[in-house]
């Protein structure tokens, strides 16, 4: 699939879409698991979100329905709110700890 | 083969292809309406004095109640006694009770239990004593509990009008389910008056004790009506005794259902009159007040299993068997329970075991086919009885609870004590059977006489034990005649002494006044009174459907015929026995100690003064025959409730799902990444599943196909 989709890079199909959203899905996927830096977490977040708002617009365009893309745009509306919120929570939890680390928050197991 | 056998144990039965008496039967009349007011009395009295109990009456006003209504049903049954016909008895309705009906089987079933009179002589017999003494008993309590003057007085009177209402349904009762329900009655009435000191444990132990030995005798009563209720399609006198007049149920051809029946009501009959092996809750039901002892445990309740196989004796002739095992029973009841008498010290329980040994008696006179002897037996019985535990009463009353016959003495040389010993005496001398001027001798006589005449299985030992009683019989009564009433004045106070009127001071014992007085000087006159009518109930008998022909001796000789040498032999035995008490207890009392002793000395014997002073044992074989076990079981069912039900079931169930979520708990780790992984891994998981399930679907339709 992946040659298929070198070979016919003159012209850009479906697949390309949903390829490139696949592949922002799993570097954020990847990032969010490795990664401990809270910043650097919500980054990777915000990563598989594009991935999954490229994937709704390329079947919006390819179904020529609108709705995929007036979705997306909820969604930047909402991603924009949701990263202030996030960021803001970062910097309380940075101020709690003097760190950015995930792991020192783990106070709510079993 | 077993018919050759059956008749060589009651013959005259056997040869009979039905019933071999066409016994009188009552019919139902509109006349004597009143005398359902013989009933209703001691009902009335039993609201009234929970009326008195209500208002908190401090007097003694609930005894007079009780006495006045009593009284007066006395009064009635005397004179339904004296309007009655002879041989023409009579039901009289008092009121609709039970009365089913149902469809079963293609015929409509009635079901018919009124409350309704059943007034034959056998049932006068028994009412008159029953409401004569009944009221006497209660005009001696007046006195006797009137230390309890309160609340206690006024529940003992309850109690005892409770007590005369279920024997009057008992007795008078024209159905088996009315019986029952006085048969109940009274066991009721008995638990609550030999509780009636309730603080004490002894008392509320044998309370229990009557109570759930009662339960075995009336599981066997309950289920022998319900055998009657599904042969014979009725629990009505008239119409049950009605089809075994009509025949048709001969031993030889009787079911087993029908055979049963006079095995279950005898199970009845054993425990209610404390026949072996159901006794042991009498002697301990002497907890008791000495008037309930007197009434209850001694002249009437104890009687009604001899009334009920009396007033069934038809139907235990169904089983040629019965009869010779209600005798041997009787039989063996009266030496076991005279053996034990001879050894106790307290008083009432001496008088108690003597109560078991003569209702022994009363069952002898019913196997042996005179059931005029037990009738009469009974009757003289339950005179010369309440006499007895009266003045053992009275002796209590006025020694401060003392009942021990070795702590008191010389009575009759008391001031004020002249008419407890003497009437005491007639009673020792009626219950010894002292020839010609006691009714004891005329009653007991008939009874061994016949056991020497009937055809039966062993009759003849069952004579000779009879009369080996009758020698004990009179032995141990004048042994506490004479310990008590005769030689030199000495008394020790009971232990009710330091809370008596008494307290602190020195003891000084209260002679019994008047009422007491009175009442034992009244039934002491009936007791002689009853020598004369032994045709009169001999008469009532043979009207009742507890005629039976004895058979009679067959030669006329002297030693041919056991009633010609049955008086002198009687009474052989029992002047030697007051002869033997009076060497023992009176001219030379050391010498019962040393024979005691001399007995306990020597190892071979040494196992005779302990047995029969321990009771033979027969307590603690039942507890480790049947409460040993009975305890194991329970202990048992406790451990399996407590840790198979409780502990594995409930608590196990309980456990589950925490047992489940610690499986689960690692997964909660509180790291962040690891959260992420799961979900991504549940992701992936979801996505292969959405991926691969057609080829799932297809994968589970051909193993389905292959195997459909």
């Amino acid at each position: 699939m992946m040659l298929a989709a070198i070979e016919n890079l003159g012209s850009i199909t479906l697949s390309h879409y949903i390829f490139t959203s696949a592949l922002l899905f799993v570097i954020g996927l990847i990032g969010f698991v490795t990664r401990r830096n809270m910043i650097v977490m919500f980054l990777c977040t915000e990563l598989m979100f594009q991935g999954a708002a490229i994937a709704m617009i390329a079947f919006g365009r390819f179904h020529l329905n609108a709705s995929g893309q007036v979705f997306v745009i909820f969604i930047l509306t909402v991603a924009a709110a949701e990263a202030a919120l996030a960021l803001a929570l970062v910097v309380l939890l940075y101020r709690r700890r003097e760190t950015l680390s995930a792991e020192v928050w783990s106070e709510l197991k079993e | 083969m077993l018919g050759s056998f059956a008749a060589t144990i009651l013959p005259i039965v056997v040869s009979s292809e039905s019933a071999v008496v066409d016994v009188p039967v009552a019919q139902a009349t509109d006349a004597f309406g009143w005398a359902a007011l013989i009933l209703w009395l001691p009902a009335l009295s039993t609201v009234l004095c929970g009326l008195c109990a209500v208002m908190k009456v401090k007097s003694k006003l609930p005894g007079w109640i009780t006495v006045g209504l009593l009284g007066t049903s006395f009064l009635l049954t005397l004179a339904l006694f004296f309007s009655y016909e002879y041989e023409n008895p009579v039901i009289i309705h008092a009121l609709q009770w039970l009365n089913i009906s149902w469809n079963g089987e293609g015929e409509t079933v009635q079901f018919i239990a009124n409350f309704a009179l059943y007034v034959d002589s056998l049932t006068l017999l028994w009412m008159l004593f029953v409401t004569g003494l009944g009221t006497l008993i209660a005009l001696y309590a007046t006195e006797y509990m009137e230390v309890d003057v309160g609340k206690g007085y006024t529940r003992f009177f309850a109690g005892i009008s409770v007590f005369l209402f279920a024997m009057s349904a008992l007795v008078l009762g024209d159905n088996l389910v009315m019986l029952y329900l006085g048969w109940e009655g009274v066991g009721f009435a008995s638990y609550w008056l030999i509780g009636y000191y309730y603080k004490k444990p002894s008392a509320v132990a044998a309370a229990k004790k009557a109570f759930i030995v009662n339960r075995i005798g009336d599981f066997g009563l309950a289920l022998g009506i319900y055998f009657i209720w599904h042969n014979f399609g009725t629990v009505e006198y008239r119409v049950l005794f009605e089809a075994l007049n009509a025949g048709g149920y001969s031993t030889e051809t009787a079911g087993w259902s029908v055979r049963a029946i006079p095995y279950l009501l005898m199970l009845g009959a054993f425990g209610k009159s404390a026949q072996l092996p159901l006794y042991v809750w009498l002697p301990d039901a002497m907890e008791g007040p000495t008037p309930v002892s007197a009434l209850i445990h001694a002249a009437t309740m104890v009687t009604a299993g001899v009334y009920l196989i009396a007033r069934m004796y038809p139907v235990m002739l169904l089983d040629e068997y019965a009869l010779p095992i209600v005798a041997w029973i009787g039989g063996l009841t009266a030496l076991l329970a005279a053996t034990i008498g001879m050894a106790q010290y307290d008083i009432k329980r001496i008088f108690a075991y003597s109560t078991i040994s003569q209702l022994g008696y009363m069952f002898l006179g019913l196997g042996v086919l005179t059931s005029f002897g037990a009738a009469y037996h009974v009757f003289t019985h339950a005179f010369f009885k309440a006499v007895l535990f009266l003045t053992a009463g009275a002796v209590m009353h006025g020694f401060a609870g003392q009942l021990d016959l070795r702590k008191v003495s010389g009575l009759r040389h008391m001031p004020g004590w002249r008419i407890v010993s003497w009437t005491m005496f007639y009673g020792c001398l009626c219950l010894a059977g002292f020839p010609l001027i006691t009714n004891g001798f005329y009653s007991k006589d008939e009874i061994i006489a016949q056991a020497f005449i009937t055809p039966g299985f062993g009759f003849v030992a069952l004579g000779v034990i009879g009369l080996i009683t009758a020698l004990f019989t009179a032995y141990y009564a004048f042994r506490v005649w004479f310990r008590v009433c005769a030689g030199p004045v000495h008394f020790e106070p009971g232990d009710d002494h330091h809370n008596g009127e008494h307290g602190g001071g020195e003891f000084h014992p209260h002679a019994p006044r008047l009422v007491i007085n009175l009442v034992l000087v009244v039934i002491t006159i009936g007791a002689i009174a009853s020598i004369f009518l032994g045709d009169w109930v001999l008469r009532g008998v043979g009207d009742s459907t507890a005629v039976y022909p004895s058979p009679h001796a067959e030669g006329d000789g002297f030693w041919a015929n056991p009633h010609r040498w049955m008086p002198w032999v009687a009474s052989a035995a029992g002047i030697g026995g007051i002869l033997l008490a009076w060497y023992f207890h009176l001219a030379n009392r050391s010498a019962a100690e040393r024979m005691k002793n001399a007995l306990l000395a020597n190892g071979l014997t040494r196992w005779l003064p302990t047995a029969m002073e321990n009771k033979w044992y027969v307590d603690e074989l039942y507890h480790a025959t049947v409460r040993a076990p009975l305890w194991i079981l329970g202990h048992f069912l406790n451990l399996f409730d407590r840790y198979v039900v409780d502990m594995f079931l409930v608590d196990g169930i309980a456990k589950l799902p925490r047992a489940l979520a610690r499986t689960f708990q690692p997964l909660q780790n509180g790291i962040l990444q690891s959260y992420a992984v799961s979900m991504a891994g549940g992701l992936a998981l979801v996505a292969v599943l959405v991926v691969l399930m057609p080829q799932f679907v297809e994968w589970v339709r051909s193993v389905m196909g292959g195997a459909g």
